[in-house]
């Protein structure tokens, strides 16, 4: 159980920071739309549009660090199960 | 010989005063490239938005740049950021309240230190400028650049006539305009950037 949440921290942990790379490494806070620019030929004008895109910011890794952080040091208040001790009980 | 010379010149004199008369350029886009793009920069948060409402008549004389004035109106609710949750918040009554205040607008009453060449005339605008329901005397700069004839083909040849590119970047305060002020500052600047890009057509009649 203690190994179990150890390693599900650390997967949280850099699955997390490797999706906030991937995405961009974006250092504002999350946006679920992003700007997509065009310049109009006759007038010059950059016309903006929006397009759906999720981009995760630094409060989506942060987020997920604590998290993983979080279920890390918890798992650290565990007591080890010992096998031996189990089958004398019972 | 006589009328045929009367008649050219009437045509002719008509034809310089229908020139000289200044022309009404309309905002309105259908193509929808007209825009406004806002900028906040505080300590802790970098907002930037568009928005592409925009409306509005100008009138112009090719002949003197210097003349111009008008009215561009940018719709409240147009207004766009890249988190729909924080522009819920923007949109709502305790920011911009675009429900009681739909529309945003700066109503140039002349232009100041104009210098023109050839085609493009810059400027200092001085007009008012209304948000959430305050009104405030305000400096713009402005460039103008008048394109003769280029509205055909803009519209693929479907209408002749020509376009005004106006273009202004220019700072407002929103502690000014009763926008939260003196209020979350670290995270919603106080001063906001704005850049003005739109084109406005004037057709043939």
């Amino acid at each position: 159980m203690k190994r179990s949440l150890q390693i599900l921290a650390v997967v949280l942990a850099v699955a997390t920071l490797s999706v906030w790379l991937v995405k961009g490494a974006n250092t504002g806070f999350t946006k679920n739309r992003v700007q997509v620019k065009t310049v109009d030929p006759i007038t010059e004008i950059e016309q903006v549009e929006w397009q759906d895109k999720f981009l995760p910011g630094v409060d989506f890794l942060g987020g997920g660090l604590i998290a993983g952080g979080a279920l890390f040091v918890g798992s650290l208040f565990i007591r080890k199960t010992n096998k031996q001790q189990q089958t004398q009980l019972s | 010989m006589k009328k045929t010379l009367v008649t050219l010149a009437l045509a002719g004199g008509v034809a310089l005063v229908a020139s000289a008369a200044p022309q009404s350029f309309d905002f309105k886009d259908a193509k929808g490239v007209n825009n406004a793009v806002f900028k906040l920069d505080a300590p802790l948060e970098a907002i930037n938005g568009s928005a592409n409402g925009v409306s509005g008549m100008v009138e112009f004389d090719a002949d003197k740049p210097a003349t111009a004035k008008g009215k561009i109106v940018v719709t409240s609710k147009s207004l766009t950021v890249g988190n729909s949750m924080m522009q819920e918040h923007m949109h709502g009554e305790q920011w911009l309240d675009v429900a009681k205040h739909p529309e945003i607008s700066f109503n140039v009453k002349e232009l100041k230190n104009a210098k023109t060449e050839g085609n493009v005339t810059t400027a200092t605008a001085v007009g008012t400028f209304s948000l959430k329901g305050v009104e405030k005397e305000i400096s713009a700069p402005v460039k103008l650049t008048y394109l003769k004839g280029k509205l055909a083909d803009r519209t693929m040849g479907q209408m002749k006539g020509d376009l005004l590119v106006i273009r202004s970047t220019f700072t407002i305060k929103r502690s000014e305009f009763n926008i939260q002020a003196g209020k979350n500052e670290d995270k919603v600047a106080n001063e906001i950037e704005l850049t003005l890009s739109i084109a406005g057509a004037a057709p043939q009649k």
